[in-house]
């Protein structure tokens, strides 16, 4: 692009920068006891329109778009070469503790990510095979959360036999949700899965005698090595982690071992969660997920009902979500209300299309980046959900298919044997 | 009775704004067929835009108030405006004929991005605003309970429905309007046939958000507090009404404003206010089994 062209643009960019700081920016409002004064801030319009200014004048010279023309062309899928990125990403998920860099909080990172990984696959099964728009999926996420907690304090049950409620139940209530509303299409069930979102975190808040209302639930109960608690005394008489394995005990070491330990079990069951999704997919309940997702109609006609395939889909993705969630609580030993807002749904929802659509591994990598990129902000806390933000939809307006949009037709013909020429 | 006449005023009231932000919904939905989350934001910006304004006009000495309020929303429209306009064009058009999540996605970022935005640049907590219209009328009062109609209620009620009717004539009878309802039905052709449909969607943003600032000013008046979170609700609610009317459909998208308003008003005068927000999900819950395309919405035709 010539000089003047850029500039130009440059400019009347510049300028829609100016109309939109003048009152955001330029002006702000003080309420003081005397009244609220207006204080101006037009050296922070100025600089935010030279910002603007340079940075689309800068834009209009990046090289990669330079070789851009308008001149239509063939699009071309560059294929990723995704084989050996899963095994890898396994090995490194395997080492990460310990790895000579590995602190208690890149652990602690870490399983927040695998747990993001885990609702991003559950998602997925619901979004990205079968088509159904889900806005409200931290509902069964916190579903999850809230059985361990609530099976906890009021029937004493450890972690390792909660867990398999806690699937359950966010099953069950994923099942309770879709069976009224399944009928409807696409952006309706968007709508009423984003509103029964809102239900359970409204009635997680006022229901204070059973939920502890916007308090949460403190000291959820914790997972165990086999029986053998991460804590300095067994109840009970038994042995601790520590005592079993000769293990000198020390709060600091404790914490340390509870950690790795929630880190591989989560990452197991992540790794059984892959493997039943990717199983999943390649029996016929997993073809009429796709199909549907493709052409109702044409699926109906072959004989597929629409609502047990679509019913099933939903619960399987209540149900790795409610595994999720009851790692997450335990994970955090604390739960509330508050984790489980429509921004948690709609962190998901963008894991699952970021990473493109269907794709196990652009999920994953799509949950690193989502996970990751907030704590790289910490110092500048007021900008990180500005960035986040704005990283959201610049990922998307770069690839709107997502990282990973590869879609790999789910069965391959074998090559029909060439006849032997006469 | 009186109490049910009072909560009757208040839900209408609620409803009017319910359902302008409502129409912004439904109009990009009509056309584009995305959910533009980031509406919500938009109304909240044109809030800020009016409280921000009147302080403004405050300090220039324009006191006499209807000029100020004529120009609260003159301003308030004005830069709301092209706070619809810019997030069109930055976050939507680029995925223009993308597939159909990637603008949702987009919107999505979008609306966190302006949350943020506000809450830095005009601070976390809660801006109030003295109120501008005092009075109304004590309509009637029964076992010393009165039922007041104030003249910001009816301010609002006006307002909304003038702006409906003109509304309505725009879609109707302009060029403007036949060229969005020929988008609606199909942009390829409408494009064939001469019609900018970039710049279609583009003012079909402008106009949503001009009613969105228009709301926004009036809840700033209304409830005299504001924060930057307000949008995110507000938002909800209104795509609700939006659907609970039929999406895609002007009318519906008013209807389901107000019954939208109305539930919440009775809910919370009658039951529990804690619960008001599940009351008006669970209707459209209950609603859309009963008829899945909305109230007033044509029943989507499968094809093959």
């Amino acid at each position: 692009m010539p000089l003047r062209l850029a500039a130009k643009d440059a400019a009347l960019a510049a300028f829609v920068a100016l109309v939109l700081a003048i009152p955001l920016i330029g002006f702000t409002t003080h309420e003081t006891g005397s009244g609220t004064i207006v204080e101006t801030r037009f050296r922070w319009v100025a600089i935010a329109v030279a910002v603007v200014f340079a940075g689309r004048l800068a834009w209009a010279f990046v090289p990669w778009r330079a070789r851009r023309s308008s001149a239509p062309r063939l699009v071309q899928h560059r294929k990723l070469n995704t084989k050996y990125l899963g095994w890898l990403a396994l090995a490194g998920a395997i080492l990460w503790p310990f790895l000579p860099f590995a602190s208690n909080y890149l652990i602690f990172l870490a399983t927040t990510v695998l747990i993001y990984i885990m609702l991003g696959w559950g998602l997925n099964v619901v979004v990205g095979l079968a088509g159904l728009l889900n806005l409200g999926y931290a509902a069964f996420y916190a579903v999850g959360a809230y059985t361990l907690a609530l099976a906890g304090q009021y029937w004493g049950i450890g972690f390792w036999e909660a867990l398999p409620l806690c699937g359950v139940m966010a099953a069950i209530v994923g099942v309770l949700l879709a069976l009224p509303v399944l009928r409807l299409r696409g952006d309706y069930l968007a709508i009423v899965t984003l509103g029964f979102g809102e239900i359970i975190r409204i009635v997680l808040i006022n229901w204070q005698s059973f939920t502890g209302g916007p308090n949460g639930v403190n000291d959820l109960p914790l997972p165990t090595f086999f029986g053998m608690p991460f804590s300095a005394r067994a109840p009970g008489g038994g042995k601790t982690f520590a005592q079993f394995f000769g293990l000198h005990f020390s709060p600091l070491a404790n914490a340390t071992e509870r950690l790795i330990f929630i880190y591989y079990s989560i990452l197991a069951v992540a790794l059984l969660t892959n493997l039943l999704v990717l199983r999943l997919r390649r029996l016929p309940i997993g073809r009429a997920w796709e199909a549907l997702r493709e052409d109702e109609i044409a699926s109906r006609a072959l004989g597929i009902n629409p609502i047990n395939v679509k019913l099933s889909a939903f619960a399987i993705g209540a149900l790795l979500a409610g595994f999720a969630g009851a790692f997450f609580g335990a994970h955090q030993s604390f739960v509330s209300p508050e984790s489980f807002n429509f921004q948690e749904s709609a962190t998901v929802l963008a894991i699952v299309v970021l990473g493109g659509m269907g794709s196990q591994l652009g999920v994953v990598l799509a949950a690193i980046i989502l996970v990751t990129l907030p704590e790289f902000g910490r110092e500048f806390a007021q900008f990180r959900m500005l960035l986040f933000g704005a990283s959201m939809v610049a990922i998307m307006v770069w690839r709107p298919r997502g990282l990973l949009s590869l879609r790999t037709p789910s069965i391959r013909l074998p090559e029909a044997p060439r006849e032997a020429a006469p | 009775m009186s109490y049910f006449l009072q909560q009757l005023i208040n839900g209408l009231t609620l409803g009017a704004i319910y359902g302008l932000i409502a129409i912004g919904y439904t109009m990009v939905y009509g056309i584009v067929g995305m959910i533009n989350f980031a509406h919500g934001e938009i109304y909240m910006i044109g809030a800020f835009v009016s409280l921000i304004t009147y302080f403004v006009l405050g300090v220039a000495g324009v006191t006499w108030v209807p000029l100020a309020l004529a120009l609260v929303l003159l301003s308030a429209m004005g830069f709301t405006a092209f706070y619809g306009w810019t997030v069109e064009r930055v976050a939507y058009r680029p995925l223009r004929g993308s597939f159909r999540l990637a603008p949702l996605i987009s919107a999505i970022g979008m609306s966190i991005f302006l949350q943020n935005y506000v809450q830095l640049v005009q601070g976390a907590q809660v801006k109030s605003m003295p109120p501008v219209i005092d009075g109304g009328f004590h309509l009637m009062e029964t076992n010393g309970f009165v039922v007041q109609l104030s003249y910001l209620q009816i301010m609002i009620m006006l307002t909304t429905v003038a702006l409906m009717a003109g509304f309505s004539i725009m879609i109707a009878a302009t060029p403007l309007g036949r060229a969005q309802r020929a988008c609606e039905q199909d942009m390829t052709m409408a494009a064939l046939l001469g019609i900018n449909v970039d710049r279609t969607i583009s003012t079909t943003f402008v106009i949503g958000a001009i009613l969105a600032a228009v709301a926004g000013m009036m809840v700033t008046l209304y409830y005299g507090v504001i924060d930057f979170f307000i949008g995110f609700l507000a938002g909800m609610k209104a795509f609700t009404a939006a659907v609970l009317g039929g999406i895609g459909s002007l009318p519906g998208a008013m209807l389901g404003g107000l019954l939208i308003g109305l539930i919440e008003a009775f809910w919370a005068g009658y039951f529990n206010a804690a619960y008001k927000d599940v009351a008006v999900f669970g209707i459209l819950i209950l609603v859309l089994i009963v008829r899945p395309s909305g109230l007033l919405g044509r029943p989507e035709v499968e094809k093959v």
